[in-house]
């Protein structure tokens, strides 16, 4: 791994810890709700929530598919016992299969994004009766890749490790001690049997993560990224597939007709008045 | 003496040089059918506009060995040219410029003076502001550049027109906002309003070159137009869709109308001066 990809994870610690707890006690709240998959980057925002708001403030989900690997849910099982968070299982089967039944059918990248959504749908409902805000689980790696399901494992009302590469995470999960058996794993999305993420990226999370901390952290450009020995096919389709997956990262456009248009000039921090 | 002036309204795509320079390439190729001599494109017709982290990559030196530059530079040896660019000096600053190019060279070129950062624009972030207004001579008379935010600073036409500008060129990506029941956004009506009185009051020939399309949801009106040295409009372009405009310009217009209102031969330019320079020095004093 890149030297400058080493974390301090005390400080990073720290600073993700304090943003949960201000974000959300600012926003009126004490209490923090998310979906537990089993993998490393869930598992360390929980840790994290965990650390800032007490684990008795802390809800995780489970919401497994039929298809989800039994092991998922034994790893979020493992991690909320470790921290002493509750858990509450909500199977997703029931609400999405006479869905997928009638459509979507054979689509797996379809299938993938009604089960993101679903999960979305049960995270934000259940929210609301746990008094909570939704902490939401990306990661910079996928971030910048767009690989991610808009209004589904994106959907969030704070993002506290989506400025973390995927190597960070990684590094603080360890510090912050996640079960190695969860940060040993191979990162999937667990949408279909036998899914990485590398497999279905076809790219290796530690390329990706140097090649983007290069392009986008350090500012170089892709030829020089190249120059450094990156296969210039890989460097020109991550940088590809940050242009193209854009829009999954701002808010829709707005056609603006008036003086003051929302999110153009009309702006205020999120923090506004608290 | 009499020339041909063409304007090209067209909608550039965000960050694709390559794109751009194809699109200004095929309205250089019609201004040359159409016989004009002079060619004006809008601010940022290379590159678009809400250009943001983009503007180094989009960026160009503006020396004639900067290869981006050799198909313009040729193709204005037959017709002058004014294209605005991101432009990168040696330092790595980056400028919202202007160039006129004619015979084969980079004749002139304008740094955006007044970045707009307030409202929906944020120039002041991405961009250094230019420090000079100078008019230039080309083989049509002297003539003076204005970006787009220029304009609206009165002082940046008057000082161009003491310098000795017949034609004042402003070319802009004027985004079009606050509508009501006009026929205008509320900014367009502005700026034809301002534009209309320089012409009238500086007895100069003022050309809007705007831009139209959509960035993020944000509008450019087009509406470029070219008025005569009396204020009446010589060529008129729609609003908000793409058009390719010629103006005949008869500069004898600048002989007539200076005749009929000789503001120019009375401008007390050292009055004007003088009492700058006691103000600004009121203003030294003051704070010293």
């Amino acid at each position: 791994m890149l030297q400058s990809l080493q974390l301090n994870t005390a400080l990073a610690r720290r600073m993700i810890v304090d943003f949960i707890r201000i974000e959300i006690t600012r926003a009126g709240f004490s209490r923090g709700i998310l979906g537990l998959s089993g993998g490393i980057d869930s598992s360390l925002v929980a840790c994290l929530a965990a650390e800032a708001l007490g684990a008795s403030n802390v809800l995780g989900l489970i919401l497994p598919y039929r298809t989800s690997h039994p092991a998922s849910r034994a790893d979020a099982e493992l991690l909320a016992r470790q921290l002493g968070i509750a858990t509450r299982e909500i199977e997703i089967t029931p609400l999405v299969e006479p869905y997928l039944a009638q459509f979507a059918r054979d689509d797996v990248r379809r299938r993938g994004n009604v089960m993101a959504r679903a999960r979305m749908l049960v995270l934000y409902d259940q929210s609301e009766e746990f008094g909570a805000l939704v902490i939401g689980t990306s990661n910079k790696t996928e971030t910048l890749l767009g690989y991610t399901t808009l209004f589904g494992d994106n959907a969030a009302a704070i993002q506290p490790i989506a400025d973390l590469y995927k190597c960070q995470v990684r590094q603080l999960a360890r510090a912050v001690g996640v079960p190695e058996r969860i940060i040993a794993k191979a990162p999937s999305a667990d949408l279909w049997e036998g899914q990485t993420d590398e497999g279905e990226l076809g790219l290796a999370y530690d390329d990706a993560d140097a090649i983007l901390y290069r392009l986008v952290d350090e500012r170089r450009r892709i030829e020089d990224v190249v120059a450094e020995g990156f296969d210039v096919h890989i460097v020109q389709r991550i940088a590809e597939l940050m242009r193209r997956n854009h829009f999954k990262r701002v808010p829709p456009p707005i056609a603006k007709l008036s003086a003051r248009t929302v999110g153009i000039d009309f702006l205020y921090n999120r923090d506004w008045g608290s | 003496m009499k020339f041909t002036l063409a304007l090209a309204q067209f909608a550039p795509r965000l960050g694709d040089v390559d794109a751009n320079m194809e699109t200004l390439l095929a309205y250089v190729a019609r201004a040359q059918a159409a016989r004009a001599d002079l060619l004006v494109f809008p601010e940022l017709a290379l590159t678009g506009y809400y250009l943001k982290d983009l503007v180094p990559q989009v960026a160009l030196r503006a020396a004639p060995d900067e290869p981006r530059w050799a198909p313009l530079l040729d193709a204005s040896r037959t017709l002058d040219i004014v294209i605005s660019f991101v432009e990168q000096d040696a330092r790595y600053r980056y400028y919202i410029a202007a160039a006129y190019l004619a015979a084969g060279r980079i004749v002139h070129v304008h740094r955006k003076v007044y970045l707009p950062t307030y409202r929906l624009f944020d120039d002041g972030r991405f961009f250094a502001p230019g420090n000079t207004f100078r008019a230039f001579n080309t083989r049509f008379g002297r003539m003076g550049l204005l970006i787009c935010e220029d304009a609206w600073h009165l002082s940046s036409p008057y000082v161009l027109w003491q310098d000795g500008a017949d034609i004042l060129i402003d070319v802009s990506a004027s985004p079009g906002y606050g509508i009501s029941t006009s026929d205008d956004p509320a900014n367009a009506a502005t700026v034809k309003n301002f534009l209309q009185t320089y012409a009238t009051i500086l007895t100069t020939f003022v050309v809007f070159s705007n831009r139209v399309g959509m960035e993020d949801g944000i509008t450019f009106w087009g509406g470029s137009h070219v008025l005569a040295p009396n204020g009446r409009a010589l060529a008129q372009a729609p609003q908000f869709e793409e058009a390719f405009l010629l103006a005949e310009m008869e500069t004898d217009a600048l002989r007539r109308a200076r005749l009929d209102l000789p503001i120019l031969r009375d401008e007390q330019r050292e009055l004007v001066r003088h009492e700058l320079g006691r103000v600004a020095k009121f203003e030294l004093d003051r704070h010293s």
